[in-house]
């Protein structure tokens, strides 16, 4: 007759029985010593053993009882409350209540006077008025493993697990953990070991794997959370629906075309399934039939098309996890990527020179790799420019306001990604720019309506890749630059003189010459001088180039040229007696060579014929003051910077050089004409020139020559 | 018998080891009894267990402490131990965790429950 479970609470009366009568002993040394400690968790033991073991049992009234009583020895055993002689009668009335209890588990009808016992706890609760109320439920349970969360339909989930190193020392073992998972369903376990480090590194006691799951379950979330119950403090643990519809049916359509077509009440099923008798696919066959239009297939077609698209996008973006590093980490990265251009550059020279077939393999699989991995690299760094767009368009509605105007923006190629720095310094030059559109480019709604155009001004701003460059260009319909106010201001600041004959474009360029402004007031915004040389500055800075173009009456274009990026260039290495030098390629349009005999035939004046056209030229030898005597035959790089072509003559060019920019110290900060410098392949410095800025000196230095 | 693994119950209750020692046995595992934590300590060096369940209220010496004290041992320091408790609360879970506990069960449990949680630990 006797169940195993009925054995067990055989054993669990003889041992309470016993923990009773230890009870009672415990109480009655306890009245004599009321500040022994021992003894008080002699009792408190006792009644945890005879609550504990009781929920187990099946003999919930006790545990009940008795967590109440344990309650108030636990307040003593912290300290909080002193043992009293009423508390002792009471702690033995409760002892012998329990007792009662047992002796009626074991009758025939069981019965009991459960009002004794809620009389021992009111008077207990009397007896020290500001403990809790009596906890109803013995034991709190519900912490286990339940299994009653199903959900009917099965979920996909994507499971990333990354456990602290210390895991195993807590005795756990992941393997188990995937275990229990992989009773729950269809599933996928890929493993991530690239923290693993290097043997010499490697304490063989830690866990550096962590796991991507994907579990297809009908089990509930809660169900996966409590297998990882004993390691969500230590553990980076998260689980995430991926699909509501099952992992393997990802892939499968949408609703099939008849079921949307009947849906649409476009057809009977009837009319559907006369139809499918034959193998066609099923439009064409729709449409043979003449039951529906051939437009309405099309449209019915879309719509799967788009609900699958949605579905394959939603999949992609929470397949393609991202995650957020550091800005310094890639920095240092990028860097590091620099210094390994440089030695692969170093290598590929050594290998020319030893003229080793296997070194020259070597080099060139290096050579290869490092290029990839620069590509990668840079891409890591490359944001879209949206970001900085957006942030915008809150500036032009703020400053609308500010200045009376209504304005719009518009922007465009938001998606247009360069590298995370040049984002950050483009937005300054580009607030200046916006602002000075809405100050000086948008009219009063008024005069613009007076002029027949919208109230509404629109800028628009839009970003674009144009080769290893990006371009913005920041427009606006507003009033156009005043040639005849920038004139007549430019010689009123002594920036030209009255005789100075300029393009169109030259003009344009004034207004970002330093300490130039046409405005005639002073605003907050904009008009006190500073501002368009300061985004001269800072997008010489970015080694980007600006160009404005402008109508009168029609409005303003800005254009922006800037880099990709701002770590590595394609540069021109060019020599100069002993040195060499990196020209940026960029700005390089091609090499014309110059003998001694043709600079004979031009008298002094540094012009050099290409083609018919007479450009001027540069002769670094001169602006740099290098000793020596230039050769017979000089090369004249020619570049175009702002739209001007200007040659540099240099004693050789040396050809196409991958330049990693490392910056000058700071002592050398203010040295006008040199941007940066590059280690080349044989180790040797060469310096990076900043051409607008020879070519502006050199402007000068021949203004200050003809004044004189 | 030799494939079967050792499990090591401390419990004070006669009851509670006879229970869990039951469920345990039923499921195919070798079954060793302490009655507190110092008999645990020398349970555990006669033979190694492969996993040990013990209870946190106990005489001599409680499982915390019993935790504590495997966990130097270098046999038991990647040994499972999962304590049986009544408190839900989070400080003595806390306090276990830190003493080096796997996991822990909370009384009342039923075998199934029990052998659930064992199972995340070993086969």
């Amino acid at each position: 007759m006797a169940s195993p479970l009925d054995a067990h609470k055989e054993t669990y009366r003889e041992e309470a029985y016993e923990l009773l009568s230890e009870l009672e002993e415990s109480l009655l040394h306890l009245e004599e010593n009321k500040d022994d400690m021992e003894t008080v968790s002699r009792v408190f033991r006792a009644l945890h053993t005879i609550k504990g073991s009781g929920s187990m049992f099946g003999f919930d009234n006790i545990a009940s009882f008795t967590h109440n009583i344990e309650n108030f020895y636990e307040l003593i055993r912290n300290g909080e409350r002193k043992v009293t002689k009423e508390l002792i009668d009471l702690t033995l009335e409760a002892r012998d209540f329990i007792n009662t209890m047992l002796d009626a588990s074991t009758s025939d009808d069981g019965f009991y006077d459960e009002s004794a016992g809620e009389e021992i706890l009111s008077s207990l609760i009397r007896l020290m008025p500001d403990q809790m109320a009596p906890d109803a439920a013995a034991g709190e349970g519900g912490d286990v493993p339940k299994d009653g969360d199903h959900v009917p339909q099965e979920v996909t989930y994507r499971i990333t697990f990354k456990p602290d190193p210390v895991l195993f020392s807590r005795g756990i073992n992941p393997i188990y953990l995937f275990d229990e998972l992989r009773c729950m369903g269809r599933h996928y376990i890929a493993a991530h070991v690239s923290n693993i480090p290097t043997l010499d590194e490697l304490d063989p006691e830690a866990c550096y794997t962590s796991w991507d799951i994907i579990l297809t379950t009908a089990m509930g979330i809660d169900t996966i959370r409590d297998v990882f119950i004993f390691v969500e403090d230590d553990a980076e643990i998260s689980i995430d629906v991926i699909d509501e519809g099952g992992m393997f049916t990802e892939d499968a359509d949408y609703k099939k075309l008849g079921v949307i077509l009947i849906e649409r009440g476009s057809i009977t099923k009837e009319e559907l399934e006369s139809v499918v008798a034959g193998k066609k696919r099923i439009g064409a066959l729709l449409v043979d039939s003449g039951l529906v239009e051939e437009s309405t297939v099309e449209s019915a077609l879309c719509e799967q098309k788009l609900v699958k698209d949605i579905k394959k996008t939603r999949h992609a973006q929470s397949v393609a996890s991202t995650i957020r590093v550091a800005s310094e980490k890639l920095d240092r990265l990028v860097n590091l990527v620099g210094e390994l251009v440089t030695v692969q550059a170093r290598l590929s020279q050594t290998s020319l020179e030893r003229k080793d077939p296997a070194l020259t393999g070597i080099a060139e699989v290096v050579e290869r790799l490092t290029s990839e991995l620069h590509d990668n690299t840079m891409s890591i760094r490359m944001v879209p420019i949206g970001t900085t767009f957006t942030k915008f368009k809150r500036l032009v509605r703020d400053l609308g306001d500010e200045l009376g105007r209504s304005v719009n923006l518009i922007a465009s190629g938001g998606e247009t990604e360069l590298d995370k720095t040049v984002i950050e310094r483009l937005n300054d030059p580009l607030v200046h720019l916006i602002r000075n559109s809405m100050d000086h480019g948008i009219e009063p709604p008024d005069i613009r309506e007076a002029v027949g155009k919208d109230r509404n001004g629109t800028i628009n701003i839009k970003a674009s890749h144009s080769g290893a460059d990006v371009l913005i260009e920041i427009s606006d319909d507003g009033a156009g630059l005043d040639e005849q106010a920038i004139r007549s201001k430019a010689i009123e600041k002594g920036i030209i003189t009255a005789e100075t004959d300029l393009s169109r474009h030259e003009m344009h360029n004034l207004i970002f010459s330093a300490g130039f402004s046409t405005a005639s007031r002073v605003t907050d915004v904009s008009g006190r001088g500073v501002g368009m040389d300061v985004v001269t500055r800072s997008i010489d800075a970015l080694r980007g180039v600006v160009e404005v173009d402008s109508r009168k009456g029609s409005g303003t274009t800005i254009r922006l040229r800037i880099p990709l990026t701002l770590a590595i260039i394609e540069g021109l290495l060019v020599q100069l007696g002993p040195n060499s030098y990196v020209l940026p390629l960029s700005s390089v349009n091609e090499c014309v060579e110059i003998t001694a005999k043709e600079i004979k035939a031009a008298h002094g004046r540094n012009l050099v014929n290409v083609r018919g056209e007479m450009v001027p030229y540069i002769r670094l030898r001169d602006r740099f003051a290098i000793n020596g005597d230039r050769p017979e035959r000089e090369q004249v790089v020619i570049a175009v910077v702002s739209d001007l072509r200007v040659g540099f003559a240099v004693d050789n060019v040396i050809g196409e050089h991958q330049t990693v920019i490392k910056s000058l110290s700071r002592v050398y900060k203010n040295v006008r004409g040199i941007s940066g410098a590059t280690i080349l392949g044989n180790g040797s410095v060469a310096l990076i020139l900043d051409m607008p800025r020879i070519i502006e000196d050199a402007e000068l230095d021949e203004r200050n020559m003809v004044k004189r | 018998m030799a494939m079967s693994k050792n499990i090591l119950i401390v419990d004070d209750s006669a009851s509670m080891r006879q229970l869990v020692t039951f469920a345990l046995e039923d499921a195919g595992y070798d079954v060793v009894q302490a009655v507190d934590g110092e008999d645990a300590l020398s349970k555990a060096g006669q033979s190694r267990a492969e996993m040990v369940i013990t209870d946190l209220n106990m005489p001599k010496l409680d499982g915390i402490g019993l935790i504590r004290q495997l966990r130097e041992r270098s046999e038991y320091k990647f040994t499972p131990i999962v304590m049986l408790t009544t408190e839900s609360q989070d400080t003595k879970k806390k306090e276990g965790k830190q003493a080096g506990a796997s996991g822990w069960i909370v009384k009342p449990f039923t075998p199934d429950q029990l052998i659930g949680v064992v199972r995340k630990f070993i086969k």
